[in-house]
């Protein structure tokens, strides 16, 4: 039943990692983007939240953290897209005693500046960040935010207590942001020594406080390389730009249809440029009006326009999850989602218009994209 | 004499496909013998026991025919001969 890519993709292919709950799939085409070819269930069984790519310092390295409902979790690693997984036999990542906390699932794997090429951030639940400084092997937990004073208050939502974000900041390496579910936006300046939330102006709608110094739900945050003091934030109700690295935040749900939901992501080649797709409420996590749409801004939020040439408009009950959504970085930009009843859409052009690759994967949890670099 | 612990088919590849593995009967609790096949391999009781040395939620423990968590959990005193099976509980969706 599982399958394998049968050859190495080439320079200029695209790679889409899509986990799922009942595992991870590996789907790629060449660049044109028409012909998909499926290969998977890597990990059958196992719900897959995490999955990256890395391929600074001449690797072919796919990460993914599976859970299993029996066995708990771990990072599992493939240099061949697939054909084989190897990783360390002991759970790599794996709270200290001390902490009094254990791993219930990994929720982001993120492979650092390239000029850090064997480091790698990973989000986990309980809410924590790890370092791995060889490439995903071994890591170690962040001790500035594991043993963060805030961390009592924290409180989880309906994921978990988890952390699932990391953004960084391609001219600062010292300087990352996380989110946690509910525990808000942190940033870091000293390299993961210190957190300060950056929630100004983000509500709480959830608190008796509307505003609180952090408690939020953040449900993700992006940037952009080029300029990645500008954040923009899709909130449990909210929808918000930030110009100086999360330390004011701005209402920018102009025009949409809601401003509650869980995707958002940037163009790869335009900072005012990002995409999110709506949800009708947090009670009922559906696509506005049952029509199937992405959501573009092209002024940083100013406006927004709906993207639904190529999806369904008519009893589409589907709902995209926080990591469900991304591009590619070809210079037509590819965007791909994935939906919570396992359909996978994609555009290569920049959202004018979309089609369907596979419509009956398991409930698609996160879809990350990447080119693949020439060796 | 011993006490015999047996994995389930999913945790024999980290034990190097045994299914079946002694430790001493100076054990003498369930957690005795799990640190001692934690000493052996590493790997199963990872997956047995969280960080905090918990048997996992879907995990199920057996000493003869009775599941730990209604004895005296990691605590429940094993005898010589006794048999400890490691199994998976019924879960999942």
């Amino acid at each position: 039943m599982s399958t394998s890519r049968t050859a190495p993709p080439a320079p200029g292919d695209v790679l889409l990692l899509v986990g799922t709950t009942k595992g991870a799939f590996i789907i790629s085409s060449d660049a044109s983007r028409q012909r998909w070819e499926v290969a998977g269930p890597h990990f059958p069984g196992e719900a897959v939240y995490a999955i990256a790519y890395d391929q600074r310092a001449g690797r072919t390295r796919t990460l993914v953290g599976a859970q299993s409902n029996h066995w708990g979790s771990t990072i599992r690693l493939s240099d061949d897209f697939g054909q084989t997984w190897t990783g360390p036999e002991r759970q790599a990542v794996r709270f200290p005693e001390s902490s009094g906390l254990s791993l219930a699932q990994v929720w982001q794997i993120t492979p650092a500046l390239d000029d850090e090429p064997d480091v790698l951030w990973c989000g986990v639940e309980p809410a924590a960040l790890f370092r791995s400084g060889d490439a995903g092997e071994s890591w170690e937990p962040v001790k500035g935010l594991l043993e963060h004073a805030h961390r009592p208050k924290w409180m989880p939502g309906g994921g978990g207590l988890c952390l699932h974000t990391i953004v960084l900041d391609a001219t600062e390496p010292r300087r990352m942001g996380i989110a946690i579910s509910t525990a808000g936006f942190y940033r870091t300046d000293d390299d993961g020594e210190s957190w300060t939330p950056r929630n100004s102006g983000v509500r709480a709608v959830f608190l008796p406080d509307k505003m609180p110094e952090f408690g939020q739900c953040v449900h993700k945050v992006v940037n952009h390389p080029s300029r990645p003091e500008r954040l923009f934030l899709q909130n449990h109700w909210g929808l918000y730009r930030s110009d100086d690295w999360g330390d004011s935040w701005q209402d920018i749900a102009n025009g949409v249809p809601s401003d509650f939901g869980f995707a958002i992501q940037m163009h790869p080649h335009d900072p005012d440029t990002a995409y999110i797709v709506p949800l009708q409420s947090d009670e009922f996590r559906i696509v506005p009006d049952a029509k199937l749409r992405v959501y573009r801004t092209r002024d940083a939020g100013a406006s927004w326009e709906p993207l639904g040439n190529g999806l369904p408009q008519e009893q589409a009950f589907e709902s995209v999850l926080r990591d469900a959504l991304t591009t590619d970085t070809h210079a037509s930009a590819g965007v791909y989602f994935g939906t919570r009843s396992g359909k996978l859409y994609a555009s290569s052009d920049a959202g004018e218009s979309w089609t369907s690759i596979i419509e009956t994967l398991p409930p698609i949890c996160c879809v990350k994209a990447a080119v693949v670099r020439p060796s | 004499m011993a006490i015999s612990i047996i994995l389930p088919s999913a945790l024999t590849r980290y034990a190097r496909g045994t299914g079946e593995v002694s430790v001493d009967a100076s054990c003498t609790t369930v957690a005795g013998a799990l640190a001692e096949l934690a000493a052996r391999w590493p790997a199963v009781t990872d997956r047995v026991l969280t960080e905090q040395g918990e048997l996992r939620r879907h995990v199920n423990v057996f000493v003869g025919d009775e599941s730990i968590r209604f004895m005296d959990g990691l605590s429940t005193r094993v005898d010589d001969g006794a048999t400890i099976t490691i199994v998976p509980a019924v879960s999942g969706g």
